[in-house]
């Protein structure tokens, strides 16, 4: 039996958001942790980011990562904290129209460029090419590094690196896979590359 | 990660103004984000330089002039660089994973710390890190380590793929700091680590890479590089070959050849392109001087493949490039 959603609509990162809030509500009599802006001692930096369209600015401190700010102060859970250390690629993002690693971008430096997260491939309740053609070729098992390689993917046809499955393979080199989807990965993309679609 | 300061340099001049002891230039930030996140480097100042006038490939009488801030993947596909110095271009597209090349800076490239497992993991001793705390690469774990350039103190390889093509093309690099202007042979820009493997380079503090100068030489051309490896994607070369050759008829007139994976630094043999010039382009000539490349080769428990692995390597880039 397939599982369900819970009824009430709420999905999985609902829960556990939800969850956390309460777990917190317990440390009554803890000092509340306020975000209060420019206290003394304070070593925050303002940061404008333009994440999907939408700009916004963060007071964040130096070493916060670009993967960091997108999901833990702009709620873009979509990329992914895989290794945090540039080497398995699930937090691929696009910015000013590359495929970059998150993890290993300081927030403060993508500072006034334009930032797509894999949030901001559909337009409205319709997915982008690459996402269909993952849904249609189970491009996933547990599905943790698909966002990272639903990015990828989408730089790469852009780039016109998927003329063969080996160039697939060597250009999503990048985005590893440990459930080992990989062949259902390059079905994938050569479906939305030949889909007639803009990606 | 240690706290720091941030700041953004949209001049040279302003950058190199910031600049001081405990600083840190940020480029693509593939290395030097990585290692501060493991507490392995921890700057009291960034500086963000990637608003500096530093990209783009420009042709002049003295060379290619290579800005430091171009990124890798451009570089990789650059036509001056594709057409006349295509071992670059296939030393580029071997190395590291298209985000990463994405990101990473030619100058932040060159300046990648040379580097093993040791050396990324706190709880360990290493030389480098903390000088003096000794080796264990030395008996451990060391099958990926270098078997030229190296000490009782260190055995890393430098990891570079296109600073491998860059040395054996007898590359320069440009230097700024407060004080003036500089230019170092790449060759001699790296250092053996000897008894002070933390000091890698000639780079001083506040000193920053603006450009590389490739040489020119037309025979270049005829040029590639070669890339051995555990995995045929995205891992670091355990040999590899930048090779360029002159031919002329059945002769081999002239060549440049460098290795990597197997060095402390990017590695030139001027003994193998000595043994290459003048002779038959034959499969035993490339034998006879493939055996140039090892001499002072020390190996170490795991790595002793390397010295018959590298030299191997040198011959087939030799028969795939020139024929036999």
């Amino acid at each position: 039996m397939a599982t369900q959603e819970p009824s009430s609509g709420l999905s999985r990162r609902h829960f556990f958001g939800g969850a956390a809030v309460v777990s917190a509500g317990i440390a009554i009599g803890a000092p509340p942790a306020t975000a209060a802006a420019a206290v003394p001692g304070d070593t925050t930096i303002p940061v404008t980011l333009t994440v999907n369209g939408t700009t916004r600015t963060l007071r964040l401190d130096p070493r916060v990562t670009l993967l960091d700010a997108l999901r833990d102060r702009l709620d873009l859970t979509g990329s992914k904290k895989g290794c945090d250390r540039g080497q398995c690629g699930a937090c691929t993002v696009h910015v000013n129209g590359r495929r970059v690693l998150s993890c290993l971008t300081l927030a403060a430096s993508a500072q006034g460029k334009q930032i797509t997260t894999v949030e901001g491939l559909a337009t409205g309740d319709r997915l982008n090419a690459v996402q269909r053609a993952f849904v249609d070729h189970d491009g996933m098992q547990c599905g943790f590094c698909t966002s990272g390689q639903v990015m990828s993917a989408v730089a790469l046809i852009r780039e016109g690196h998927a003329r063969t499955d080996d160039e697939v393979r060597e250009w999503m080199s990048g985005n590893i896979c440990r459930c080992g989807a990989y062949t259902n990965i390059v079905a994938a993309v050569q479906q939305a590359r030949t889909g007639g679609e803009a990606i | 990660m240690r706290e720091f300061d941030f700041a953004t340099a949209d001049t040279v001049r302003t950058a190199l103004a910031l600049a001081g002891t405990g600083s840190a230039f940020l480029a693509g930030g593939t290395t030097l984000v990585d290692l501060m996140k493991l507490d392995v480097l921890g700057p009291a100042h960034v500086i963000d330089i990637n608003g500096l006038p530093l990209t783009g490939v420009t042709v002049a009488d003295d060379g290619l002039h290579i800005g430091a801030l171009s990124r890798m993947s451009d570089l990789a596909t650059d036509h001056k660089v594709t057409a006349a110095f295509p071992m670059v271009a296939q030393a580029l597209l071997a190395s590291a994973s298209p985000q990463l090349r994405n990101m990473a800076s030619i100058g932040g490239n060159l300046l990648q710390r040379t580097r093993c497992d040791y050396f990324r993991d706190v709880a360990s001793a290493c030389n480098k890190r903390v000088p003096g705390s000794g080796c264990p690469a030395q008996t451990g774990v060391n099958r990926t380590h270098a078997i030229l350039g190296t000490s009782t103190s260190c055995a890393a390889t430098h990891a570079s793929d296109v600073a491998v093509a860059f040395v054996a093309l007898g590359a320069s690099v440009r230097l700024r700091s407060r004080s003036g202007q500089r230019t170092v042979l790449l060759d001699d820009f790296y250092q053996l680590p000897g008894t002070t493997p933390d000091v890698e380079n000639v780079l001083r503090p506040g000193e920053l890479i603006t450009e590389v100068v490739l040489p020119p030489l037309s025979w270049v051309r005829t040029s590639s590089y070669l890339k051995v490896r555990d995995r045929q994607a995205y891992d670091f070369a355990l040999s590899s070959v930048a090779l360029a050759v002159h031919r002329k008829g059945d002769t081999i007139a002239d060549a440049r050849i460098a290795v990597g994976g197997v060095g402390t630094k990017p590695w030139r043999l001027p003994a193998v392109e000595a043994a290459l010039q003048g002779n038959p382009a034959t499969e035993a000539t490339y034998q006879a001087a493939a055996k140039n490349a090892v001499i002072g080769a020390i190996p170490l428990s795991e790595n002793g493949f390397k010295v018959t692995l590298v030299q191997r390597a040198i011959v087939r880039a030799l028969v795939e490039l020139v024929g036999a």
